[in-house]
């Protein structure tokens, strides 16, 4: 059935009248100011509610842990086997702090804890795009994709070296164009609506705060 | 869906005599328009992008057979399924099969317009399949039995009270109250139950890049991340002329689409989705599919000129700056694309003889073409579409010449035969001038007209006469 509808479709396209395939006119994106890369970023997702705080390696676990008790979290979702989650391990091994929840299972195992019970959750960014104010997701096995989306707080480690202009040139230097890039997300703020007379709220379905520790060394 | 009568004059009618509703409409409105402005300070950079835009587009379109083949071939290279539907039936038909190989009984749904378009919900429905909206506007109109008012902002007819006391009567133990985040919360608390019980998660597409066989989401609340990263199993549906060359090209269409949508940046979240939850992966759906659609788009490709309403990317920017649809709402087209969108897309869907009421929705003020972000001649496509109505044996569009009248023939015939003889002209002239006036205004054909407004007063002497007695010559 679906093989006919294929071809009727296809046969339908082609025989239609052909038209010329114009150029692409020449565009960049759009820059107005002499801002470093990284002062746009801020910039920009500071403008939709996105909380940013410089930090450096050393400190980042200190960080974390300021972070979480400001936003009274008492329990974090991380990934054990990554950079941060040794961090952690490392840090809360010396000084407890608010419970650490691996995500070291599949979501099957761990979905009622995920849905119901998290406060907070964090994961690394692949950098930020300064152009739209925009993290660059990329999850993995490491880090599964529910870790920035289901915790009303998402807190994301962005080292500030790696920072874009624009998507363009991060489709381009990540070498997306050439492979692939598997699932990934540009997130721009905390989850927002304005369904209700265009009444902007926060936190709809994902993180209702979004606080991105920036690491500059 | 709530589509009580096909009648585009009297729900207009209706909607008109609604204060409420013109009040919600035109205060959301131009609130949209003053948004997206604050985001083009720079006429010649939005002049740049509307043609990179456009260009993106036309290109797509120009390659389309060879772009879904390639599309097709690398999705399922990466792990995708994928379906082809010609018409709403097929196409339900197909995801129900999906839905019941995978003995799902519940799926949960990202917006889509295209869904709309299918009539989806209610087919599932009947099938004994729950379809559940969770955009918050979806969410808001389902629970009301309603259809969406506008592409973006589905449920903006409705104000905050009458929010709240739906909440109030459909969501056990909701309290009433009109304040938007504590509805928001309230909706927050429902649907994350039913994201993670649900056996199947729904979604449409915004762009399909075809060398990387990917499919491109956006959404501000996360839903749709929700609908396809939660559940088992995801279904994405599609119009098949979301395709587009390049994944890199998305940018500038991005940037086009929540500029003029919204005057955001961008969304909240991008979405690119390569493929199902792989090897080790510890969340994601475990089977993604896509179902491509037809639906009368391959007829509207078939004509150059009219092809041009395919490069259409969703933005609802025609809509947010059309004082039509500002003063009468969504609800009133009828069918499921409101605003000059929908004037161009519901009777080339639906047929002229069912869905042409609405072309004559338009003042072809232009306002709407010169905002559209990937410069669709939208009013041109209107008369276009006026013409083709009226066309005898009219075949580029479904039900074309279905609004020939052998009466207004007549009269344009008649009309015609005077303009185009000066001595029958000033034959005319001089009987109108004469008896006119004298004309009851509840004769055929000009009862219509008077019924809503006063009836012309001829002048004792045309205009012509004067000139002449001022001694004004024909050049
Ligand atoms: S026709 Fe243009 S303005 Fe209207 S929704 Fe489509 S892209 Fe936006």
């Amino acid at each position: 059935m679906s093989n006919n509808a294929r071809s009727a479709i296809l046969e339908r396209l082609r025989k239609a009248p052909k038209k010329p395939i114009p150029d692409l006119p020449p565009w960049s994106p759009y820059v107005t100011t002499t801002e470093s890369a990284f002062d746009r970023f801020r910039r920009m997702i500071t403008a939709v509610k996105g909380e940013v705080i410089e930090t450096s390696r050393a400190n980042l676990a200190a960080t974390i842990r300021q972070v979480l008790a400001d936003k009274q979290a008492s329990n974090l979702l991380y990934a054990p086997n990554t950079d941060i989650g040794k961090t952690l391990d490392k840090a809360w091994a010396a000084e407890p702090g608010p419970r650490l929840v691996p995500y070291d299972k599949p979501i099957e195992d761990l979905k009622s804890v995920i849905v119901n019970d998290i406060d907070a959750g964090i994961t690394s960014t692949m950098g930020a795009i300064a152009d739209t104010g925009s993290l660059i997701v990329w999850p993995s096995v490491d880090e599964p994709r529910l870790m920035s989306l289901v915790p009303p707080i998402h807190i994301a480690v962005l080292e500030v070296s790696k920072m874009f202009d624009s998507f363009p040139e991060a489709v381009a230097k990540l070498g997306w164009n050439k492979k692939p890039p598997g699932n990934t997300l540009l997130i721009s703020g905390p989850s927002k609506t304005a369904d209700i007379e265009g009444i902007l709220c926060f936190g709809v379905h994902g993180p209702k705060q979004l606080v991105v520790l920036a690491i500059t060394d | 869906m709530a589509q009580i009568s096909h009648d585009f004059e009297h729900a207009a009618i209706k909607a008109l005599g609604n204060k409420q509703l013109r009040t919600n409409f035109r205060r959301v409105m131009t609130g949209l328009i003053n948004k997206r402005a604050a985001l083009f300070p720079d006429p010649d950079e939005l002049q740049a992008l509307r043609a990179r835009g456009a260009a993106i587009k036309d290109r797509a379109l120009a390659k389309l057979p060879d772009l879904l083949v390639q599309l097709e071939q690398n999705l399922i290279a990466n792990g995708f399924h994928v379906h082809w539907a010609e018409s709403v039936d097929e196409g339900n038909k197909i995801i129900l099969d999906i839905l019941r190989k995978a003995n799902a009984r519940t799926i949960i749904k990202g917006k889509s317009m295209v869904s709309e378009e299918m009539h989806f919900n209610h087919f599932l429905e009947e099938n004994g399949v729950q379809a559940l909206e969770s955009d918050l506007g979806e969410y808001i109109i389902q629970l009301a039995g309603e259809g969406p008012s506008h592409i973006v902002m589905p449920a903006i007819h409705k104000n905050k009270d009458e929010i709240g006391r739906l909440f109030q009567e459909k969501i056990a133990g909701q309290p009433y109250t009109e304040d938007p985040d504590e509805l928001t919360d309230a909706a927050r608390r429902v649907l994350r139950q039913l994201f993670a019980n649900a056996d199947c998660g729904f979604s449409g597409v915004n762009f399909a890049a075809a060398d990387t066989g990917s499919l491109v989401l956006m959404s501000n609340e996360g839903n749709g991340r929700m609908s396809t990263h939660l559940p088992s199993m995801h279904i994405a549906l599609m119009g098949v002329e979301k395709v587009i060359e390049r994944l890199e090209d998305v940018a500038p269409l991005i940037s086009l689409a929540c500029r003029s949508a919204t005057g955001q940046a961008i969304t909240t979240y991008v979405n690119i989705i390569s493929g199902p939850r792989r090897g080790n992966e510890k969340d994601g759906p475990k089977e993604v599919h896509l179902v491509l659609l037809d639906n009368g788009r391959t007829k509207i490709y078939n004509d150059p000129e009219l092809r041009q309403g395919l490069r259409c990317i969703r933005c609802a920017a025609c809509m947010n700056h059309c004082p039509v649809y500002t003063r009468i709402g969504g609800h009133a087209y009828q069918y499921t694309y409101p605003g000059p969108i929908g004037e161009i897309l519901n009777p080339q869907m639906q047929g002229i003889e069912k869905a042409g009421d609405v072309l004559h929705a338009s003042s072809l003020c232009g306002r709407c073409s010169e905002v559209c972000p990937v410069k669709i001649p939208l009013a041109e496509l209107i008369v276009r579409l006026r013409r083709e109505a009226i066309r005898p044996a009219g075949t580029a569009v479904k039900g074309g010449g279905s609004r020939n009248s052998s009466v207004e023939n007549v009269v344009w015939f008649g009309w015609k035969t005077m303009y185009a003889s000066p001595l029958l002209y000033r034959w005319g002239t001089w009987w109108l001038r004469k008896i006119g006036n004298l004309l009851p205004s509840g004769i055929p054909l000009l009862k219509q007209w008077t019924s809503v407004r006063s009836k012309p007063q001829f002048a004792s002497r045309s205009i012509y006469d004067l000139a002449r007695e001022r001694g004004i010559r024909d050049e």
